[in-house]
């Protein structure tokens, strides 16, 4: 090292290069640039960092440090703690786990609610990985899950019936929602086009649909299922509640999907299905391959949006009286034994619909930046 | 649009499947194994599941004892929980066969609505419970209270009549079921719930303090709690009512859970016989087995019984007979005879 002043020891251009300083790298860089670029920003960062340090400590000592994971009763459990009710009394999630996830569902047959499900899993990763080797022929599988599926939850043919109104909890809202889902895509998909398409009658006919849809709560739709479909049934014959429902959700996030869908073809070039025309492709070569992955690729936001949507509304089956983890948990609270302990069940609840929920954006961020290379990468 | 789906459901339906005769209620119970019972969201001591999904309670027993009737099992039901407003379309729908679920019999509801009720298994009438805090002693003071009521039920109508009648005003937060109820209130919401008096018993049960609650001393209304069916099937509505008539009976005849096999043996009284099935032949008369009543007996119990096990004194409830107890000690519960 030389002291100030001195002429460098270096020939000009042949100067090592420095590190960056130190305030602009690592950890104190990224404070400076992201939480204290200015005093606008270090009064926010201090206000959130101290709102954090007074409601997680307490939330975290209330939800783990202090819970009580073995009791009997509300009493026993908080008579085990040192105030009453100063923390959660898991005992009760804990005691109710199987009514939460399988509602009535016998218990002898829950492992096929338990097969299902792992089905559903390898079901999904085809649809959601692409590289999964072999993913052509999983395809196959994938469209015969439903069928399958069904058979498992609902018996039969070998199996051991069971009524679908046994369904409950958590294995209830995956059904509704999984069904709403995967219908609700294609059938959307179908409306959009018949909506944008040139033939009168067919489009009249979407519109017609998607606009009766949009302009009824689903609530409403609901309640058509549930109790006005019996009036137009002959009397004596019951048509599966379930069966009813879920043909209800789908119809409706299809309509929804359908003008998602719509605003994404809007947003494609005309140029692009001109293009294709011609090149003499027919109409549905020129959807298949040009047009639909454009759209579909700048609705993908709005498309999770109402996935997520019609997801968390698979909750209102509650009020045509399906047990979905609401339902049981409303009823749970009047069990004179654990009656008190609203706050662990919604808690827990809201646990289990976020990571769902979270999961689904997450996935469908990740599918944006994947397909947001430009046009080439779309295969 | 709509219509047309629902045709065209409709249709598909009526081709796809084959049994569209028109069955009585028994026939379709019978022929399902299942009865499906319209109940509450949740209630204390008058339905709620326990940790194994069963469910349990003064109605849910009911429930039971009609289940036992009809199909000789009282496992054999299935819980169709309704709020206070979804409760009547459920029913009529066809999504229950019954209703035991706090309905209070009125007249709208038995003419407007087209219900059958059945007699009363529950003689209530509708109460104020309020924090002590408040310092409230009667619902004379409450003027400008908020209120936390149920939609849907007759206590919402009471309420206005109430007030109205006593020149008060009052500040409606109305909530759909129970448990909102219970939330509400504590947390604050409202200073006053009211609805029937067992509710109340059955939700101050629930809270962490039970005693820093009261219910105030004034009850403003009747409200006869009973079962209901839809118009239209005389033959299940006679048997709801005799499944009702035949706890009591038993209760009155001192036929227990316990007693009951030796009664049927052993009694002289005839009607006791006839009750159980030893004689005569009036379950086949309501189109059952001879052993039907002797079936809600053996399984749930008579009506004192079923009373004492969900709500009774030495429940967490603690509601006590009152109007409810045999006419002999006077109460109102009093069956025709079984002749
Ligand atoms: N008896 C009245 C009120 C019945 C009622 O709804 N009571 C409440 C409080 S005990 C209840 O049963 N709630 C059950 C629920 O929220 O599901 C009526 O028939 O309208």
């Amino acid at each position: 090292m030389t002291g100030p002043g001195a002429p460098a020891p270096y020939a000009p251009g042949t100067h090592p290069d420095l590190p960056p300083p130190v305030r602009t790298t690592g950890v104190v860089g990224w404070a400076r640039q992201n939480l204290f670029s200015s005093p606008f920003n270090v009064v926010l960062t201090l206000l959130g960092v101290w709102f954090l340090a007074s409601v997680i400590p307490p939330m975290a000592e209330w939800a783990l440090v202090k819970s009580i994971w073995t009791a009997e009763s509300r009493a026993e459990c908080w008579g085990k703690m040192a105030v009453p009710e100063e923390a959660a009394c898991w005992a009760f999630i804990k005691g109710r786990l199987s009514l939460f996830v399988y509602g009535f569902y016998p218990v002898e047959e829950r492992w096929r609610v338990d097969l299902s499900f792992v089905l559903l899993v390898f079901a999904i990763v085809p649809v959601l990985y692409d590289r999964l080797p072999g993913r052509r022929h999983w395809f196959w599988y994938v469209a015969a899950f439903p069928f399958l599926a069904g058979w498992l939850l609902v018996g039969g043919f070998g199996l051991a019936p069971v009524e679908t109104d046994q369904f409950g909890g958590f294995m209830l809202t995956l059904i509704i929602g999984v069904t709403g889902i995967s219908f609700s895509l294609p059938i959307g998909i179908a409306l959009a086009l018949g909506r944008t398409s040139s033939m009168p009658v067919l489009r009249i006919l979407c519109v017609l649909f998607i606009e009766f849809i949009r302009g009824v709560p689903l609530i409403a739709l609901l309640f058509v299922a549930s109790t006005m479909l019996n009036y137009f049934l002959p009397p004596g014959t019951s048509f599966d509640l379930l069966m009813r429902v879920l043909i209800m959700v789908t119809l409706f996030a299809s309509a929804y999907i359908a003008e998602v869908v719509r605003g994404g073809l809007q947003g494609v070039p005309k140029g692009q299905a001109e293009a294709a025309d011609s090149l003499g492709l027919s109409y549905w070569k020129a959807q298949r391959l040009i047009v639909l992955p454009q759209a579909l690729k700048i609705s993908i936001p709005g498309i999770v949006n109402t996935f997520i949507g019609l997801y968390k509304d698979t909750t209102l089956v509650l009020i045509i009286g399906m047990l979905d983890p609401l339902g049981i948990g409303r009823a749970s609270l009047a069990d004179a034994v654990w009656a008190g302990l609203a706050r662990e069940v919604y808690l827990f609840i809201a646990v289990f619909f976020f990571v769902c929920c979270f999961g689904m954006s997450r996935y469908s961020l990740y599918l944006e930046r994947k397909l947001d290379t430009g046009r080439e990468s779309e295969k | 649009m709509k219509a047309t789906i629902h045709n065209a459901l409709a249709l598909t339906l009526m081709l796809a499947l084959a049994s569209v005769a028109r069955a009585g209620t028994l026939e379709d119970v019978q022929a399902r194994g299942v009865l499906n019972c319209v109940v509450s969201t949740g209630v204390a001591g008058f339905a709620y599941p326990d940790d194994a999904g069963e469910w349990h309670g003064f109605d849910v027993d009911f429930c039971r004892a009609t289940a036992a009737a009809v199909l000789g099992d009282p496992k054999a039901i299935k819980a169709v929980t309704s709020t206070g407003k979804t409760r009547f379309t459920l029913l009529n729908a066809g999504e229950g066969d019954v209703l035991w679920r706090n309905t209070t019999i009125t007249f709208s509801r038995d003419v407007g609505v087209k219900l059958r009720f059945h007699g009363v298994n529950y003689y209530d009438g509708q109460g104020f419970m309020v924090p002590k805090a408040l310092g409230v002693s009667s619902a004379k003071e409450l003027d400008g209270a908020s209120v936390c009521i149920q939609t849907g039920t007759t206590t919402e109508l009471n309420l206005a009549d109430y007030f109205h009648s006593n020149g008060m005003k009052y500040e409606a937060v109305t909530i759909e079921t129970n448990d909102e109820a219970r939330q509400n209130y504590l947390a604050g919401r409202c200073d006053v719930y009211t609805t029937d008096a067992s509710g109340l018993a059955a939700t101050r049960s629930t809270f962490t303090n039970p005693d820093d609650h009261v219910v105030l001393p004034e009850i403003i209304s009747k409200e006869p709690l009973g079962p209901a069916t839809r118009h239209g099937d005389d033959q299940w509505s006679d048997i709801v009512t005799w499944v009702l008539n035949a706890t009591v009976t038993a209760e009155e005849k001192g036929v227990t859970s316990a007693n009951v096999d030796e009664m049927r043996s052993s009694s002289k009284d005839p009607e006791v016989l006839r009750l159980l099935g030893a004689e005569g032949n009036q379950g086949a008369e309501l189109g059952l087995e001879a052993d039907w009543a002797y079936n809600i007996i053996k399984s749930v119990g008579n009506y004192g019984e079923i009373f004492e096990r969900n709500i009774g004194v030495n429940t967490p409830i603690g509601l006590a007979r009152g109007l409810n107890a045999l006419w002999t000690d006077g109460g109102l519960q009093y069956s025709p005879p079984f002749r």
